[in-house]
């Protein structure tokens, strides 16, 4: 495993374009791309002010930096540096910003949700959108990108808008059964799309592409429901993980439960693999150190390193009692996410924050449990094959396969504690974002070694 | 202790017979028994004292105590002390035998109630016993009634306090039952509450974004706007279509292609699977239909059953289906008929394995335990059979070094160790070579003996030869004087003497055989033994001759013994045993296998010999 040097960054902006070729990052207004084989600066741009968000178009030509406080989107291409535009929301404010499939539309949010302004480069039409709905993931656009859904609010009531993305035709508009929609996603069929209730009510509602109720589903009043979802890569399965600390996986055929997963705080079960990061003890040579000691000795000594240790069963993992009188308390399966093969499925749940949940979908059992030292950040599978990786805020990245996982210190000067990270789509480096720095990291093309 | 004392009450005597009259004296209260219980130890005493206190009869009241007595007796009942009287006025004279007889009956009765006093008195002391021993037994019941009555009153106690809990826990739960559905009314009353609000805010929120709207949006924004260097062209590098009746046609259509190759692929995946399936479940069936068939002729008992009688029903029905495709059919039409001769399969294949557990737990319960033990036996008896045979190759070897190490010391300490044997010996020595001279002139002669005998087997079958010859040729000579035919001589000639020649030779090979390999095993064996070999040539010549041999040295045997004690030195016991031993290892050193046991010995014996008798 080779680690790139570091990078200046902000606001953890960085992303790889679709096509891998090139790497684009932020530092303050100014954006940088980047050749990822080179990882020399491929264009230089400057924007009008700090820029909030990043995003490339599906086709990587072309960039679109948000800057939301100034109401400002500007856009640039990679084949012509010169080429410029730049989007102004006025005082209608901006709240969001992303591009539509096809990488000739962008789509504004306003504030307040007042509308979505679907801006085009190649004519000069605007349209809008009314009534779009404030919530958790209120637009979703199918994986081929011909279709978008929309959620919107009119009346007190909610409704879904399916748009035909190459001509923003509405194609269907139909009302949900949902007190208060929080959520849509398109399955990656792009046939089936998955719409849930707040997190006041478990429900969950599944629509045809042509606007049919295919299936309701509830698994308890009462309670708080669902949290988040995750459709399996085939769209065989709808992993729903709620705020009862379970992740219930339906089928694609009845659309009915086959088998729910409980996260305990304690693993009894011999066959299940629990890993745990335990700090290395650092056989400090005092002879050997330096003095006055060098900057990388320094931190080196502050940072500490870690490894994973099998654990024998039972082990009970550390938890975090959740503030009950609080909003959106910090308990049930908060990430979700099935492994590209859809082989595994790795969860986390937010009250007990250092564990990541790998289960095995072919034998719907828990698999392995991975314990860290500090809360887990996020994390991601590798698009290529069987293998996740998770950061923790720490200076470490960890890689879990089927083959074993592994922890490794990121070389860098200073404490780089990584936030977030992601795969280039090869699966052959990823991005490590700090608050305020980048690294690549680069891994051998087979296994973690 | 007292009770002891009296039953220790000695058996009337003398004294006794006063302590009776005493105690007859003395009115009979039911205290007397307990006053002379008391007064037994002092018995003696008391008898003085009575004596010198009271004396009943003086020499001067003779007659009034005689008279007071027949007083008395007569009302006790007994006959008058006085004989009959003739006469009122005459004084009556005292019947001596009465008085005897009175005496007599008194000492009965007295010991008779002795008797039964002792018996009342030990069953006194029994019922006093029994008493004490009820009296125990009582108050320790009446201790165990008061301790269950405690326990009683006290589990009684607790019974009635949990039953007030538990009324209490009812009540409890009753109330959080209540107040479980409070809640829940109010969870319900809030949530719709809730939505109401929430819907009451939504609308102002509403009229609120919608003034927004208007306030931001209709005011002609000049901020609002986009600022291109230059329009790009699409991705697809098509123009934008106009949004016609038409093109909206188009999206539904396309959505429905869309939709309808999803389905498609669902279709395919599925048809797929039941294919998979299908096959699975054929494939299955086949299985089974041929376990079930060659299982069904195995026992043909079985052949009558009816599963039987319904698998071969099902069979022809299988043959049928196959021959048409039934793959082609849609699921109802084969989907019943397949599952129910599945069903039908599995229920025989399902009593089948039933029936071979049975069997099975049977063969454990029975015989597998015994072939175990079997087993083991024939193991063991394996191992010992094992032990045995290293046993005599351990003996075999022993006697070999044995044999070796004495070799060596007839060979090497010719001259010291016979000096030494010889002193020990000399006796012996003088006397064996006396045998020895003895055995060599019978030896001789035996050798003169054998050599006249070849020389007479030889004769014997040259003169056979001669015999045979001529019977040969007067075989011949008759037969030709038989045949009348003289032409036919030279063709029936031929076969004759032919048939006439091999059975000439064949004569000889049979007679002469014999003898000359006689001769030459007995020139070799002779080589051989003064050679000291102890390989021997085995044919079945050899070994008559060996046994002739042995016939003749049997009286020498003795000898042969002696000299083998002189040359291991071991006890009596050992010397046969030692005789064996050479056997065995001239065996082993014979390549030879068909040596028999007797002729080996007989060898070894004679070898012996020729090489003690050597030097």
């Amino acid at each position: 495993m080779n680690f790139s040097e570091v990078f200046k960054l902000s606001n953890q902006l960085s992303k790889f374009s679709p096509n891998g070729k090139f790497l684009a990052s932020c530092v303050q207004y100014r954006l940088v791309v980047r050749d990822v084989s080179t990882l020399q600066i491929f264009q230089l741009y400057t924007c009008l002010d700090q820029i909030h968000h990043l995003e490339w178009s599906a086709d990587s030509l072309f960039i679109l930096c948000a800057m939301y406080k100034r109401g400002l989107v500007q856009v640039w291409s990679l084949e012509q540096p010169e080429w410029h535009c730049k989007i102004d929301e006025g005082s209608a404010g901006l709240v969001a910003s992303c591009w539509s499939p096809d990488g000739r539309h962008i789509l504004n949010t306003t504030e307040f949700h007042l509308r979505i302004t679907v801006w085009s480069l190649c004519t000069k039409s605007v349209s809008y959108i009314k009534y779009p709905k404030a919530c958790q993931q209120g637009i979703s656009f199918t994986k081929d990108g011909r279709y978008m859904a929309l959620a919107e609010r009119r009346d007190c009531k909610d409704y879904i808008s399916l748009f035909v993305c190459s001509d923003w035709q509405l194609l269907r508009h139909f009302e949900t059964d949902t007190q208060d929609l929080a959520g849509i996603e398109w399955g990656p069929n792009g046939c089936v799309l998955a719409a849930w209730d707040s997190c006041l009510e478990y429900k969950i509602l599944l629509y045809s592409l042509d606007g049919r109720l295919l299936s309701t589903y509830s698994a308890y009043e009462w309670s708080l429901g669902i949290k988040a979802i995750a459709w399996s890569p085939s769209s065989q399965f709808l992993a729903i993980g709620s705020y009862d600390e379970k992740v219930r996986i339906l089928n694609h055929v009845t659309w009915k439960m086959i088998t729910e997963f409980g996260h305990p705080t304690t693993i009894n079960n011999p066959k299940i693999v629990v890993y745990k990061e335990t700090e290395k003890s650092q056989n400090l040579e005092m002879e050997n150190l330096p003095f006055p000691p060098t900057r990388a000795a320094a931190s080196s000594l502050f940072s500490t390193e870690s490894k994973y240790e099998v654990v024998s069963s039972p082990v009970s993992l550390q938890t975090l009692k959740p503030l009950t009188d609080r909003p959106n308390p910090k308990i049930g399966i908060g990430v979700l996410a099935f492994s590209p093969d859809n082989c595994f499925l790795a969860t986390r749940n937010d009250n007990i924050p250092n564990a990541v949940w790998i289960w095995d979908i072919q034998k719907l059992k828990l698999f392995v449990v991975l314990e860290h030292l500090s809360a887990v950040r996020s994390f991601q599978w590798d698009p290529q094959q069987a293998r996740l990786a998770v950061c923790t805020g720490r200076s470490q990245v960890y890689l879990w396969s089927p083959a074993g996982c592994v922890s490794v210190q990121v070389p860098a000067e200073g404490d780089f504690q990584i936030l977030s990270l992601c795969w280039h789509r090869s699966g052959d480096s990823m991005a490590l974002l700090s608050k305020d720095q980048l690294c690549l990291c680069y891994l051998e093309n087979e296994g973690v070694k | 202790m007292g009770d002891w004392k009296t039953i220790t009450v000695p058996i009337p005597s003398s004294e006794s017979k006063n302590i009776s009259q005493f105690t007859s004296e003395t009115n009979m209260s039911p205290s007397s028994l307990c006053s002379q219980q008391v007064l037994c130890p002092s018995l003696p005493l008391a008898k003085s004292v009575h004596n010198f206190f009271r004396a009943f009869c003086t020499e001067e009241n003779v007659d009034q105590s005689v008279s007071y007595l027949d007083q008395e007796l007569t009302t006790l009942g007994f006959p008058s002390l006085y004989e009959e009287s003739k006469g009122k006025e005459v004084k009556r004279d005292l019947n001596i035998v009465a008085v005897l007889n009175c005496i007599q009956e008194l000492l009965v009765l007295h010991r008779k109630n002795l008797l039964a006093q002792e018996n009342v008195e030990t069953q006194n002391l029994k019922l006093g016993s029994d008493m004490d021993h009820l009296q125990n037994c009582y108050s320790k019941l009446k201790e165990q009634l008061e301790t269950s009555r405690r326990e009683m009153i006290g589990l009684q106690e607790r019974d009635r306090q949990l039953q007030g809990k538990n009324r209490n826990l009812h009540q409890l739960l009753k109330n959080e039952k209540d107040e479980v559905q409070k809640l829940q009314n109010i969870i319900a009353s809030r949530a719709t509450q809730y939505n109401h609000d929430m819907k009451r805010k939504e609308r102002e929120y509403n009229k609120l974004k919608e003034r927004l709207h208007q306030l931001v949006m209709n005011k002609k924004d000049k901020k609002t706007a986009m600022d291109i260097l230059n329009y790009v062209g699409r991705a697809d590098g098509k123009r934008g279509a106009w949004r016609t009746g038409k093109t909206e046609a188009r999206n539904e259509d396309e959505m429905y292609k869309v939709l309808l190759s999803d389905y498609e692929q669902r279709q395919k995946q599925i048809l797929l699977e039941n294919a998979e399936l299908k096959k699975v479940l054929q494939q299955m069936k086949k299985e089974m239909i041929s376990l079930l068939t060659s299982q069904k002729q195995k026992p043909k008992e079985k052949a009558e059953d009816t599963p039987g009688t319904v698998l071969s029903d099902v069979e022809e029905d299988n043959s049928e289906l196959s021959k048409e495709n039934m793959w082609e059919l849609s699921c109802e039409t084969v989907r019943e008929q397949l599952t129910n001769s599945i069903r039908k399969q599995w229920r025989i294949l399902k009593s089948h394995v039933e029936k071979l557990d049975t069997q099975v737990s049977k063969v454990h319960l029975g015989g597998f335990k015994d072939e175990e033990v079997i087993s083991r036996q024939d193991h063991e008896q394996e191992t010992e059979k094992l032990e045995l045979e290293i046993q005599q190759c351990k003996e075999m070897i022993q006697t070999q070094q044995q044999l070796l190490q004495q070799q060596f010391t007839t060979t090497c300490d010719d001259d010291t160790s016979s000096l030494l044997q010889d002193c020990y010996l000399l006796e012996e020595k003088e006397r064996l070579e006396e045998e020895w001279a003895l055995f060599k002139e019978q030896k001789k002669n035996f050798e003169k003996e054998r050599r006249s005998f070849t020389e007479a087997a030889i004769r014997l079958g040259l003169e056979r030869k001669a015999f045979e010859e001529d019977r040969a040729g007067w075989l011949k000579q008759q037969f030709l004087n038989m045949t009348s035919f003289d032409n036919k001589n030279s063709e029936n000639g031929k076969p004759q003497s032919a048939f006439s020649g091999s059975s000439d030779q064949d004569n000889l090979t049979l007679h002469s055989k014999p003898g000359q390999k006689s001769y030459s095993v007995f020139s070799e064996s002779s080589v051989r033994t003064s050679k000291l070999t102890k390989s021997l040539p085995v044919s079945p010549s050899t070994s008559e001759l060996f046994q002739t041999i042995r016939h003749i040295s049997e009286n020498s045997s003795s000898c042969v013994l002696n000299v083998a004690t002189e040359d291991t030195k071991p006890n009596q016991v050992g010397r046969e045993c030692t005789a064996q031993k050479w056997s065995v290892a001239s065996r082993s050193d014979s390549q030879e296998g068909g040596c028999s046991g007797s002729r080996s010995l007989a060898c070894t014996d004679w070898s012996i010999e020729h090489r003690d008798g050597l030097p």
